[in-house]
């Protein structure tokens, strides 16, 4: 532990501290370009440096580690004036273009400036001028603004894993670049737009739209897929204009995926605004009370026969009322798992990501089984190249073979593979056993099968038998794909005595036996198959739910209710409303209330407060709001043989994978850039 | 001057034969098992006492550097790297020693990888010296082929491999830590320090860097004797070194002469003389293009040595003296100066990257007298934000130049100012 002082505050400081680190916690900001945290030090931008007694120079705090008897000074004249030079050096051949830069207002350099730059320039010259670079659909260049820090270089070859950015020529020649003109094919390539301190890196959807200060700021949570980032949705009047991570060390640290920040276009596009009931084959424009009139007819003719599938984008508090109005109704048909994944509700172990994902970071053999974990939840598999990149990992995976950014050790396709494992047949099986923190991740392509039962059964023994399962650590991690999915099952939204579950209820519905089906924002299941069975579709995107339904019941979008999400690790999360639901539509919990009136079966929950209490009657776990901790441990999964055919990721094109982002058209350019044959029609044949 | 028996470069122009058998014929290979026996401690200690400092530029007591090497391996092996990207400007002593006197350099390496406790040593080569590079590689052949270096190097039981990699002509590949990394196969930009590569070096192991001449003359030092070594000079400024001598004399030549012989009598004695004799020379660089620039009046008695120079706001640097006489624009000669830097600045941190830039365009401007007063002071001031913040020293390397122009001739560049003004009213 050096101890050190900096501006006459002796500070001490946990050992590879470095001098800027040590500076910040003697309440000392020092400004920087280059550094970033969670990036590998560079040292090049010079605006950091500080006088060190002792020193005839002045130092680069970012660089410099602390030690101990240091004397640092950060106020001083040559400190300054040091800081000044760079600066000058910075703007001399940055354009002056603040007034049509999209960085204005958050701008390093801008704000930098204001603090250590001169009133006029001193340089006469002709500026420098570089030609602005391709990187596809999302990050727009203006190369003549890049400052060199080379911050997007370093987020790409060591956080994303794509060697696709880099820096080429020398001197002041030199220029970011991704070589061949092509795009940043990353998954989280929209992070090096936070990232840049200056303007050369901006969003290419949000282009011209806003200045920050004219955005309303909402602290929410993104429900593209199972992690639940944490995010910050900004709206200006009733218009989501773009959606920026929030720093959450537990979850996503700083970085979201392409898809949780730039699909929020979808939300503008084929939204449901008004209620809709099927007359002569044409979907008619209604009101509320029409439709909610028609829908309580079908249900309550329906009855106990009738049958709900609640979808993945779906909010707890839409869910709990669904559950209680399909027991008003006696039906025991309701079902959370679109896709099919045996999932075993009755052991919340056996459905959660156990360790955390920050837990992943102590694993030190890791198995994935039937999962893609870079399209299923980019962000959690830079977690996953964080814990390789620190070295001492054993890494395999059963199921498809992918480019997860690191080496991955393929053990084999399916089931096969699995039981040999499981059995202890395999040598990596001993990988495990020998492991002090072994995990394995067990994804949906895995479960969403026939003997997705017998999959998770072999999982679970393998879990027991590697001696993943222990008082400190719990290395069985269910890796979801729907934001809703955890929460359904915590809610016990899967089928009761007597009930069907979505295979059964697609299978009623062809034969008949289901007069009704409500589906609650389900759009993933094969709307063809349902027959001719009276479908209600609730949800906030024409998609192939509305456009299969009798009555449609306008929903909100995640940007658009107070809602609660669990993600994958069952850590109970808070997503805001940030602006109000477009036309007619509402907040779904009420359109399920306003339905149980029409029913005549009122649901007891009138606002938000008691909605959420029902949610901790129904599972204390909705309480304990941000927080994570391993599931009971049980008996869980099926006995049975496993098939042959070889496990796959349920998601074929990352950037399509929910109504919102098959809407969004800036998710359908990246399809087109990114995606090829097949996977462009998205997740539906 | 320097007495022919205390000569170490004694093929430096190339006239015997500079394979195996002429070296051994100069004495090299000379008991050099025996040399290697005395032990580790035994040559570093010698080193320290001949007070041999480094002659790649920054003149640091090579003595000191090898003792920073870690004693006990902590399981990662020690390497030795030679720095022959020699591309400073004025320089040209290191080309000739690898054309003509390569064993000295082979023989180096095996005795200052004992001194370091190293079993390989890399020799990073400047792609243009092609002819060089294949001289040497010869050299290492034959030595390899004689059994002086390999397995069992000289039958002493130390095993020491040494390799030829080739640059490809980048300046700021000279800079260690930059050389470094265009070894191991990177861009060639200069690493943050601390680490220091005693600790932290090429592939991440212990690492010391060499000049060729530094380690060329090592085992003359331990044959002859760490007190003759340190005899020649003065104290802390000791032994012969190779002068390269160019610009507006009568024979540019490289010369191998004791430190602290005055300039004056190094420039007549070997290179003829200023052309137009010694009253038509205007200015010296005496340390190759990095180090300020000599006055005549500073050149009539400067002595070339580390601390001389050092006391006179210049520096010896890799004693390449770039002589002009009277008929140089110096303005303009310093404008081209201030272009190989620009050109050469590896663009990784900003004062370098955009400084070097800007002080090529004023200088330019002031060349063509498209300046004003402001001007100078400006490039001065330019200069200041240079030196001392950037990540590796060429940031100095390029303002110093600037610096010892405006300090010695301001005078010469105020006389411009608005000459073109002039010009275009009559």
């Amino acid at each position: 532990m050096p101890k050190l002082k900096v501006d006459n505050v002796e500070v001490e400081v946990p050992a590879g501290y470095t001098v800027l680190q040590a500076c910040e916690v003697a309440g000392v900001e020092i400004p920087r370009f280059c550094y970033h945290d969670r990036l590998s030090i560079a040292g090049n931008c010079r605006m950091c440096l500080v006088e060190m007694e002792k020193s005839p120079k002045p130092i680069a705090s970012c660089a410099m580690p602390a030690a101990d008897n240091m004397v640092i000074k950060t106020n001083t004249p040559m400190a300054r004036k040091a800081r000044q030079g760079v600066m000058e050096f910075l703007l001399i051949n940055h354009p002056l273009d603040c007034p049509i830069c999209d960085q204005g207002g958050e701008c390093d350099l801008q704000d930098q400036a204001v603090a250590y730059g001169m009133d006029h320039s001193r340089y006469k010259e002709n500026k420098r001028a570089v030609k602005d670079k391709e990187m596809g659909p999302l990050v727009k260049t203006i190369m003549t603004r890049c400052i060199h820090c080379t911050r997007c270089v370093r987020f790409a070859t060591e956080v994303a894993g794509v060697d696709d950015l880099g820096l080429l020529y020398r001197g002041e020649n030199a220029q970011i670049t991704t070589y061949l003109e092509k795009a940043f094919a990353s998954e989280l390539s929209g992070n090096v737009i936070d990232l840049c301190p200056v303007g050369a890196l901006t969003s290419k959807p949000y282009a011209f739209t806003a200045r920050p200060w004219e955005l309303r700021k909402t602290e929410s949570v993104d429900v593209s897929d199972a992690l639940g980032a944490s995010i910050r949705i900004d709206a200006r009047g009733n218009e989501v204009l773009r959606v920026l991570p929030r720093l959450n060390e537990d979850v996503n640290e700083e970085w979201i995926s392409d898809k949780a920040r730039f699909a929020c276009d979808g939300l503008k596009r084929q939204r449901l605004d008004r209620p809709y009931v099927r007359k002569n084959g044409r979907l008619e424009p209604a009101s509320w009370d029409d439709a909610l009139s028609v829908a309580a007819g079908k249900l309550k003719a329906a009855g106990p026969k009738a049958a709900a599938i609640a979808g993945d984008l779906c909010d707890a508090e839409a869910m709990v009322a669904l559950k209680d109005l399909m027991a008003g109704l006696g039906s025991t048909s309701v079902d959370c798992r679109q896709d099919g994944a045996k999932l075993d509700a009755s052991v919340r172990g056996a459905y959660l990501f156990n360790a955390g994902i920050a837990g992943i970071e102590q694993a030190d053999a890791i198995l994935l089984i039937g999962t893609n974990p870079r399209a299923e939840s980019p962000v959690l598999n830079a977690r996953l190249r964080k814990r390789f990149l620190s070295g001492r990992l054993k890494i395999a995976s059963i199921g498809p073979v992918v480019n997860l950014t690191f080496p991955v050790q393929n053990l084999g396709a399916g089931a096969q593979t699995l039981s040999e494992v499981a059995e202890g047949r395999h040598a990596f099986f001993e990988v495990l056993k020998s492991a002090k923190k072994p995990m394995l991740i067990l994804g949906q392509g895995a479960l969403a099968r026939a003997d997705g039962g017998a999959v998770l059964a072999a999982a679970r023994a393998l879990a027991d038998k590697a001696g993943m399962v222990r008082e400190d650590w719990n290395g069985f991690c269910m890796l979801h794909t729907a934001a809703a999915r955890v929460g359904g099952l915590d809610l016990g939204l899967v089928p009761g005595a007597g009930g069907r579950d979505v295979a059964g209820i697609i299978d009623g519905a062809g034969k008949g036996e289901v007069p009704v089906v409500y589906l609650l924002a389900a759009d993933e299941i094969d709307t063809r198959k349902l027959g001719s069975a009276f479908v209600i579709y609730q949800g906030h995107h024409g998609d192939a739910g509305a456009s299969r339904a009798d009555v449609v019941l306008p929903g909100a979008a995640y940007t658009e209710k107070n809602g609660t999400y669990v993600n994958t690790e069952g850590r109970v999360q808070l997503g805001r409303l940030s602006v109000f639901p477009p036309g007619d539509a509402r907040e779904d919990w009420k359109i399920l209330r306003a339905l149980s009136e029409k029913l005549g079966k009122p649901l007891p929950y009138d606002n938000l407060g008691q909605v959420r209490r029902r949610l901790v009657a129904v599972n204390p776990f909705f309480g304990t709001l941000e927080q994570a901790k391993p599931g009971a441990w049980g008996a869980f999964g099926q006995a049975g043989s496993m098939g042959a055919e070889p496990f796959a990721s349920p998601i074929r094109n990352f950037y399509m994978t929910d109504p919102i982002s098959r809407a969004s058209p800036t998710m359908a350019e990246c399809t087109a850039t990114f995606a090829s044959g097949a996977a462009r029609t998205g997740t539906h044949d | 001057m320097l007495a022919d028996k205390d000569r170490i470069f004694t093929n430096l122009y190339g006239q015997a034969d500079w394979g195996l058998a002429g070296a051994r014929a100069r004495g090299d290979w000379d008991g050099t098992k025996d040399l290697i026996l005395k032990g580790r401690e035994w040559i570093v200690e010698e080193i320290k006492k001949s007070q041999l400092r480094g002659r790649g530029g920054a003149g640091f007591s090579t003595g000191m550097k090898w003792s920073f090497m870690p004693k006990q391996s902590d399981g990662r092996p020690s390497y030795l790297v030679i720095n022959a990207d020699e591309g400073e400007p004025g320089t040209c002593k290191d080309r000739d020693m690898l054309r003509h006197d390569p064993h000295k350099l082979v023989e180096g390496c095996l005795l200052a990888c004992v001194g370091i406790g190293a079993h390989a040593c890399y020799i990073y080569i400047r792609g243009e010296f092609y002819q060089e590079g294949s001289n040497l590689q010869r050299a290492i052949d034959e030595a390899y082929a004689a059994g002086l270096i390999g397995k069992n190097a000289c039958g002493s039981g130390y095993d020491c491999d040494i390799y030829l990699h080739r640059g490809a002509g980048a300046y700021i590949c000279g800079e260690e830590t930059a050389l470094i990394e265009s070894l191991e196969g990177k861009k060639g930009q200069p690493r943050l320090k601390p680490p220091f590569p005693a600790f932290c070096g090429v592939w991440g192991c212990p690492t010391t860097v060499n000049n060729v001449e530094t380690v060329a003359v090592v085992p003359t030092i331990l044959r002859r004797g760490a007190p003759w070594f340190a005899s020649i000079g003065r104290p802390n400024n000791t032994g012969p070194k190779v002068f390269c001598i160019s610009g507006h004399v009568n024979k540019p030549c490289n010369v191998e002469d004791a430190l602290g012989v005055p300039l004056r009598e190094l420039i007549e004695n070997h290179a003829g003389g200023v052309r137009g004799g010694w009253d038509n020379l205007l200015a010296v660089i005496p340390g190759g293009s990095s180090m300020p620039v000599l006055s005549k009046a500073q050149a009539d008695t400067i002595q070339m040595d580390f601390d001389y120079l050092r006391d006179a706001k210049s520096g010896l640097g890799t004693a390449a003296i770039v002589v002009m006489d009277k008929s140089t624009d110096i303005v303009r000669a310093f404008a081209r100066l201030a272009a190989f830097y620009k050109h050469e600045s590896c663009g990784q941190c900003t004062p370098c990257r955009e400084g070097t830039g800007w002080m090529y365009r004023m200088l330019t401007r002031m060349a063509k007298g498209k300046a004003t007063m402001a001007d100078i002071d400006l490039l001065d001031a330019v200069t200041k934000q240079i030196e001392g913040h950037t990540i590796c020293a060429f940031g100095e390397g390029a303002a110093w130049p600037v610096m010892g122009l405006l300090r010695n001739f301001r005078p010469e560049i105020e006389k411009r100012l608005g000459q073109q003004v002039k010009q275009a009213a009559e």
